[in-house]
């Protein structure tokens, strides 16, 4: 399902583009407010709501000691879930997952685990018998576009206040989750050969081509992922990654200012 | 055999500048691609690179079940990649997970850009990839065989789509990551484009330096260049032999 925009908005907005501008009169590289409420869920490990525009995003983060994967018998293991609720947007519906709620969670997923901003090792209570299992789960709650970047700050924000439960578990006492990088997701999408990042849904549904790409602390990519039925340039991608990278160091600032 | 430590550590991915299969880091593996296997479909296209065996079928344009799914202003594609249970080292449980939606997902849209879907209304694609084997880069070997099987149905395309991955390992950029290059490497990144250079696929995961990126983009689109020739010569070859075919008959129908 997607949303639907009616051609006489669609062309307002593609006017606007050609001119340099957008609807709410940001520049095309220009992110709206941000603001993330840290641990308003005391009965999960950490949790994190994130407001980007007037899109809202929780997610909570769950551990538990499990089994490790027989391959990893020294690892934790981080599950990765999101939840596209139907009152997040009338395009949502009940039921399963669908392809774009497992892309989401994969993305968000994949930044956390390429990032190796959780130390896997350190997860290890007794080798190939018992680890801690790191559940994050997204939960959409408003989706007015780019939901996929507010997921990702709140899920590195919700391991940032998790506390390992050791002592519910009789496992020792408590103490915070080591977290070692900070990875970002940062979103473009391509419309007519303008590029703009942080998209809202109107501005969503009219590109085709969404471009994600997740960075590290250090600059580099950990991560990155092409959706739409669109193409791009080979100079479109290397512009995009530029300034994303950026973005997602004023992004990191600004998280670590809070 | 040389024992393989859980996190390939100690393996060296290289030895006197060749890679553990002998190829330099600029080449991808023997790529051998056979059109029209499958007698009841459409269009197909069996297409074997390295360890990799994949099958792809297309059928369609055909009415859409179930019919809300249906488009009143062009023709939708579905992309089902499925790996079979034996296809890999543990046995895969049978049936799609996340990670096939996923793929079939971002493997619909690097086919869709070039298909002309406008020219069916109402009606539906349908593109199935088989992974019967599993060595690294099914997907791409899925998007570049069900590429050939689209055009073998005689689907019109703006273009063909060729697929490759690049990746890094021993912070070595190499082309087409085998196995063992993907499991311990630094880095992998699938991408898929046109002849023309328009990128309608492109994924990434490990770690890059925006040097590294642009190094590895560029050798992965070196790659599907080549990938693109082959994928032509097969095409090519399939259909002049239907013609010579085609030429005997009509001699025998004038004599």
């Amino acid at each position: 399902m997607t949303n639907v925009i009616a051609e006489i908005k669609k062309d307002y907005l593609y006017n606007l583009f050609l001119k340099g501008e957008r609807a709410d009169g940001r520049a095309f590289d220009q992110y709206r407010e941000f603001s993330v409420e840290r641990n308003l869920i005391s009965k999960a490990e950490g949790s994190a709501l994130v407001k980007l525009g007037s899109s809202q995003v929780l997610v909570g983060v769950k551990m538990q000691p499990g089994e490790p994967f027989p391959d990893t018998p020294n690892r934790g293991v981080i599950i990765t879930n999101a939840e596209l609720v139907p009152l997040a947007s009338p395009v949502f519906e009940p039921g399963p997952p669908n392809e774009t709620g497992i892309e989401l969670a994969r993305l968000v997923d994949r930044g956390v685990r390429e990032s190796k901003a959780i130390d896997l090792e350190a997860l290890c209570i007794t080798p190939g018998k018992q680890v801690w299992i790191i559940f994050i789960d997204v939960h959409i709650l408003d989706d007015c576009g780019n939901i996929l970047d507010a997921a990702s700050i709140g899920a590195i924000a919700a391991l940032l206040t998790t506390k390992v439960p050791a002592s519910k578990f009789g496992l020792g006492e408590d103490y915070p989750l080591p977290v070692k990088d900070i990875p970002i997701a940062t979103t473009a999408i391509e419309f007519g050969d303008v590029i703009m990042f942080d998209p809202d849904s109107d501005e969503e549904s009219i590109a085709n081509t969404k471009l994600t790409v997740l960075s590290t602390a250090d600059g580099s990519i950990c991560g990155m992922q092409k959706s739409g039925t669109g193409v791009l340039r080979q100079e479109q991608i290397y512009r995009i990654v530029d300034i994303a990278c950026e973005k997602a160091k004023e992004i990191r600032e600004k998280f670590l200012e809070e | 055999m040389k024992m393989i430590a859980m996190d390939g550590s100690n393996i060296s991915f290289f030895k006197e500048g060749l890679r553990l299969d002998g190829r330099r880091a600029d080449e991808f593996r023997p790529l051998k691609i056979e059109v029209g296997v499958l007698a009841r479909a459409d269009g197909s296209c069996y297409v074997e690179m390295g360890g990799n065996k994949v099958i792809a079928a297309v059928y369609g344009p055909r009415e859409v079940h179930p019919r809300h799914l249906q488009e009143a202003t062009r023709a939708i594609v579905r992309y089902r990649y499925n790996m079979a249970s034996f296809s890999v080292e543990e046995r895969k449980r049978p049936g799609p997970d996340r990670r096939s939606y996923e793929l079939s997902k971002v493997s619909r849209e690097a086919l869709e850009p070039v298909i002309f879907t406008s020219y069916y209304p109402r009606s539906v694609i349908d593109v199935f990839v088989e992974v019967l084997q599993a060595d690294a880069g099914t997907r791409t070997a899925g998007i570049n065989a069900a590429s050939v099987a689209l055009a073998d149905a005689g689907i019109p395309m703006k273009s063909m789509i060729s697929a490759c991955a690049a990746g890094k390992v021993a912070d070595t950029i190499v082309l087409d990551p085998m196995k063992e290059e993907d499991n311990f490497g630094q880095a992998d990144m699938p991408i898929a484009m046109t002849p023309t250079g328009q990128i309608t696929l492109l994924q990434m995961d490990g770690h890059l330096t925006k040097d590294e990126f642009q190094r590895a983009m560029e050798l992965a689109i070196k790659g599907c260049r080549d990938i693109y020739e082959i994928q032509r010569k097969s095409l090519i070859e399939k259909y002049n032999q239907l013609g010579s075919e085609l030429a005997v008959v009509q001699e025998a129908e004038v004599l």
